[in-house]
């Protein structure tokens, strides 16, 4: 694939610690440019804690991490300007209505009172939800809060958007659309950095790294590492490297 | 800056949609104020008074007559010597004494100005200060309708005494009290509980991986409470003013001082609980527990400080709130200025700067 060239995220040798626990061991991997990447690992093997790192939430004890171009030590804010983030929580104010959340949202990247307005209206348009743009977010169902949290964590055009479980507690349909508005990013050229509990999810990906204990124990295609452990699908290759 | 204002509107959106919020932010204080205002009641009528004319002239007999005929007052006794004051109130029936200068109208023609003495009983503190407050005004309503009018520019002070309790203990303890603690409670609980809130749904995280730095965000949340608490400060002061007939004897621009100071130390309170919690029931918990019992049962409110054990005594010197109560209570009824309340300032300003040191301090730590 000739898009997926240009790296957008580079670790080497990451090692976070937190006293004598060991979160992240020696993570070395590279993102490319436009790529879903999905990041696996039972929960406790150090996922959170990686993406902390690279959202610039949290510094590493040791080793070097780029993220869009920028240097997660000296240059923390330029990578927050360049991320979008979308946690498990979908985040969005619940009392909020759903063009106040986009708003808000917009304003703390620095956007315009403009430039917000006429993008919130073709986002409205694209999404199909003219008609509860003024409907507060805690009566929507929760596949349209997802899709409304995800839209807002690219409002601002990033070049990475990272998901931390972003189809939780929604039904296969829902997270079946969902996927459709992933693809749809990364066609844009932005960058996913995805993780999940759904091994099905999985197959949607680029790439998969498999994390567990604080190391990164499988990383390639999802074709590749299905060959590699001699496994029917990503399933089983998750539970030989888990157990 | 834009993010900042987008911040603090989003900020207020959240108040003004919960009508929980709103509830104990307005409906509170002033229930509370009124609750607290009219336990003490205020109603006076038919409240036996002596009067000692020491001079006797046509001045002097026509206040009388606007003081008894006002409906509030009986004149239970003339009386003729200072010795009789003391007898009058002992005997239980009168509640206030009226004392005229020896040569009441000639000195006001003379001098421009002569005084009358209110003395009350303030072993029921409330009702010697109503009383002595509608006497007060008797008196300058006359000063204003006949001698004002007659073209006599003529002033008559009138001097207060309490007697019994002179610092009217007790009865003033509600306002400065009341204040106290809904400003804990608006300052303190509703910040801590609103950052939690956004740990609890996720969006803290969110705005931390934004480009917004931490201290804005903080900054942001604070101010819509600062704003309500100030304002709140200011209805309580205001109601107490004219409802209960507080005084304000000291300077109101450095009465509102030290409330915003206690406000600051309030806010950081609330910040700093906020670090320790990731939940709104933990915030709420810790409020309540840390800080609203103890404000109300410890700060002198309503028990009197010097009545406690030794060691409730040391505990309560570490309540902000009984502070904040020196103050006020300084401020308005005795009408003193910094000069006076210097070290229970410095103690605020000492409480606000290391609450703040601390949040900060655990926040950076959270973060790392």
């Amino acid at each position: 694939m000739l898009k997926h060239t240009e790296n957008i995220i580079v670790v080497k040798n990451l090692i976070k610690k937190f006293g004598s626990f060991i979160a992240n061991d020696n993570l070395s991997f590279e993102v490319k440019k436009g790529e879903i990447f999905g990041f696996l690992g039972a929960n406790g093997a150090g996922k959170t804690t990686a993406i902390k790192i690279l959202s610039g939430l949290s510094f590493p004890t040791s080793g070097d991490v780029m993220v869009a171009g920028y240097d997660v030590y000296k240059e923390r804010e330029k990578v927050k300007e360049n991320i979008g983030y979308m946690s498990q929580k979908f985040s969005l104010y619940e009392d909020l209505t759903v063009r106040e959340n986009i708003r808000f949202y917009g304003g703390i990247y620095g956007l315009s009172g403009k430039y917000i307005k006429e993008k919130t209206e073709s986002l409205l348009e694209r999404l199909k939800m003219k008609d509860i743009q003024n409907s507060l977010i805690s009566s929507l169902p929760l596949g349209w809060k997802q899709k409304i949290a995800f839209s807002v964590a690219i409002f601002h055009d990033p070049k990475i958007v990272f998901l931390d479980e972003p189809t939780g507690g929604v039904d296969p349909i829902t997270r079946r659309d969902f996927w459709e508005m992933i693809y749809e990013a990364s066609d844009s050229g932005i960058t996913v950095f995805v993780t999940t509990h759904y091994m099905d999810e999985a197959e949607y990906c680029d790439r998969v790294s498999i994390m567990d204990q604080g190391r990164i124990e499988g990383l390639d295609t999802p074709g590749e590492l299905k060959k590699q452990f001699n496994a029917k699908n990503m399933d089983e290759v998750f539970l030989k490297i888990a157990r | 800056m834009n993010r900042f204002i987008g911040f603090v509107k989003k900020e207020f959106h959240h108040i003004f949609r919960d009508y929980r919020t709103m509830l104990i932010l307005f409906g509170m204080p002033i229930a509370q104020i009124l609750i607290f205002g009219y336990v003490v009641s205020n109603e006076i009528t038919d409240v036996n008074i002596a009067i000692f004319d020491k001079s006797k002239d046509n001045i002097t007999q026509e206040i009388t007559n606007k003081i008894t005929s006002s409906g509030f007052f009986i004149l239970h006794d003339n009386l003729n010597s200072d010795q009789e004051i003391e007898k009058a109130f002992k005997r239980g029936i009168v509640r206030e004494v009226i004392v005229f200068e020896p040569n009441f109208a000639e000195k006001l023609k003379r001098d421009g100005k002569a005084g009358i003495q209110i003395i009350a009983d303030a072993s029921d503190a409330n009702t010697a200060n109503i009383v002595s407050n509608y006497t007060k005004a008797i008196i300058n309503s006359y000063v204003k309708n006949e001698l004002f009018a007659q073209g006599l520019p003529y002033e008559i002070i009138p001097e207060v005494r309490m007697l019994y309790n002179d610092e009217l203990k007790g009865v003033y303890m509600f306002v400065p009290g009341t204040m106290a603690l809904i400003l804990m409670l608006v300052s303190a609980m509703m910040t801590s509980i609103s950052i939690a809130r956004e740990k609890e749904l996720g969006t803290m995280e969110v705005l931390l991986v934004s480009p917004l730095k931490p201290l804005p965000i903080v900054i942001g949340k604070v101010i819509p409470y600062m704003v309500l608490s100030f304002i709140n400060a200011v209805v309580i002061i205001a109601l107490s003013y004219f409802v209960f007939g507080m005084p304000i004897q000291g300077n109101l621009i450095f009465l509102l001082a030290e409330t915003l100071l206690f406000i600051f130390m309030a806010l950081s309170l609330g910040i700093l609980i906020s670090t320790a919690s990731n939940s709104q029931m933990v915030a709420m918990f810790i409020s309540m527990f840390a800080l609203m019992l103890p404000t109300m049962l410890l700060s002198g409110f309503i028990f009197p400080i010097e009545n406690m054990p030794k060691i409730l005594q040391w505990l309560s010197s570490i309540m902000p709130a009984k502070y904040f109560i020196i103050i006020i209570k300084n401020i308005m009824i005795k009408g003193s200025g910094i000069g006076i309340v210097w070290k229970e300032t410095l103690i605020l300003v000492g409480m606000t700067v290391f609450f703040l040191g601390l949040s900060i301090k655990k926040f950076k730590v959270r973060l790392e």
